[in-house]
């Protein structure tokens, strides 16, 4: 489909809960320094796809996975890979925004990185080109240690991308990443994404189909835990393949 | 354009069908212009000639119509897909369908004309290149309506056949001219008669590759002209 070589290549990934499958026997390979968005309707397997991309899937009750999912071409589901050297590698940011609430913004950031006993000095860079890389520096630089909660719902969601940033991560993961905000703090999120594209590659999850074609170089379409359609978005939204995806994107779906 | 199944959004598929009406009936319209301007011209029938320009009026506001309904789709539904391409669509084509009113009109003009003049026989090129064009401007338009894109290739290959029927004409109609000088002022109307018949079928092909690309989401114009594509 593309020349660029793929950052995560899914292999015949299947998981689930329990007895039941939220996907089911899902191929694709993502593109690096590019932004692919998954959509499809409630239900439908998208983020259970995302959460199996970093490992935090396996956290749920009952979760299980089959199949593979390569970072780089090395097996993340490898017998001797830690999944929490996964989940630096690829980061995630959730629907609602989630900073630590009795922390402060810097403390925010710093979180993920004081763990590995960092001199203050270079704490204070990371935290502040964290900031910057998630268009919140201009805005906090003032009040970095102020409560994280004091900041609008917009910029808690710049501040947990910083936070995810500051471990410096090869993918960022978005599950749903604006539809928590305004349409002026969605816009902001979304001229962040195509920022931060330019050093790491992006999935992002949404519900949004208009916010997945401004956003996107690649969409895959699910349905009922099955990948429909993948494509370049433009085609997807403009002439897709299967009749499925036609009926999803032009709001035909009962 | 499939439209089953229909749209969740029933005000959608509501703007959506108006917009298909509203060219349908100017189709209609148009289709009826030339059939009426061309017996204008074989009967010698100045009121009905001027029945057809009359009618041009009704074929622009509807083309205001539907370039104004078009952007609201645009604006309110962000439509996609084959939604997106039929709406695009509509924007382009009502441009020739226009245009084949106008053409229609100037059709009527020489038919007016020529009934004041003394009457000459017209030639059988021209009856040829009517009934072609008429057949070509109903069968775009059924192919729009069923979205097949097979009926509109044929339709746009038949151009070729009116732009050979042009030709043969130009050589009768300059003997003619060269044969008998007091028939050249009408010799020349039904040239340009036959002219405005060739661009017409000009237009109906333009709205015929634009029913492939509805329907196919393919772009068949200018295939010289383009570029490699992957």
């Amino acid at each position: 489909m593309s020349a660029s070589r793929p950052k995560l290549t899914v292999a015949s990934l299947t998981a689930g809960f329990g007895e039941n499958a939220a996907i089911r026997d899902i191929s694709l390979e993502l593109h690096a320094n590019a932004v692919t968005a998954i959509i499809g309707p409630s239900g439908c397997g998208k983020s259970t796809l995302l959460r199996c991309l970093n490992r935090m899937h396996e956290l749920g009750a009952g979760a299980w996975v089959k199949g593979g999912v390569r970072l780089d071409g090395d097996d993340l589901y490898g017998a001797p890979v830690d999944p929490v050297q996964v989940r630096r590698r690829i980061g995630m940011v959730f629907q609602r925004p989630n900073p630590f609430p009795s922390l402060s913004i810097f403390e925010n950031v710093a979180s993920g990185l004081k763990l590995s006993g960092m001199p203050r000095k270079d704490l204070e860079a990371l935290v502040q080109s964290s900031l910057e890389q998630a268009a919140l520096w201009d805005e906090v630089k003032d009040r970095l240690h102020r409560s994280a909660l004091a900041l609008s719902g917009g910029q808690q969601q710049r501040l947990c991308i910083a936070r995810a940033l500051a471990v410096d991560p090869q993918v960022l993961l978005m599950d749903e990443p604006a539809s928590a905000l305004d349409p002026i703090a969605t816009a902001r999120i979304e001229e962040l994404i195509h920022e931060l594209k330019r050093r790491l590659t992006v999935v992002v999850v949404t519900h949004n189909m208009q916010q997945a074609a401004r956003i996107s170089s690649h969409t895959a379409f699910l349905y009922m835990g099955e990948l429909v359609e993948y494509d370049r978005t433009e085609v997807l939204f403009t002439n897709p393949k299967v009749r499925r995806t036609e009926d999803y994107v032009t709001g035909k779906f009962g | 354009m499939t439209m089953n199944p229909t749209h969740t959004d029933r005000e959608y598929e509501a703007d959506l069908h108006s917009l298909r009406e509203r060219l349908l009936l100017m189709g209609g319209l148009v289709e009826e212009m030339i059939r009426d301007a061309l017996k204008a011209a074989i009967d010698r029938d100045a009121d009905l000639a001027r029945a057809v320009i009359e009618r041009d009026k009704q074929v622009n506001r509807s083309e205001v119509e539907v370039d104004k309904l078009c952007l609201r789709i645009l604006a309110l539904r962000q439509p996609a897909a084959s939604d997106l391409r039929f709406v695009t669509f509509a924007l382009k084509v009502v441009t020739d369908v226009e245009r084949i009113g106008d053409l229609a009109v100037n059709v009527a003009q020489r038919a007016s004309e020529l009934a004041a003049d003394p009457p000459l026989p017209l030639p059988p090129e021209i009856s040829k290149m009517s009934e072609v064009v008429q057949v070509m401007l109903h069968q775009a338009l059924d192919a729009f309506v069923r979205s097949d894109a097979e009926a509109a290739e044929a339709v746009a290959q038949r151009d070729d056949e009116v732009d050979a029927l042009y030709r043969q004409l130009f050589d009768r109609e300059l003997a003619l001219m060269r044969s008998d000088p007091a028939a050249v002022d009408r010799a020349a109307r039904q040239l340009f008669l036959a002219k405005h018949l060739e661009r017409l079928a000009d237009h109906v092909q333009n709205v015929a590759e634009m029913v492939i690309f509805m329907a196919r989401g393919k772009d068949v114009r200018h295939p010289h002209s383009r570029e490699a594509e992957d």
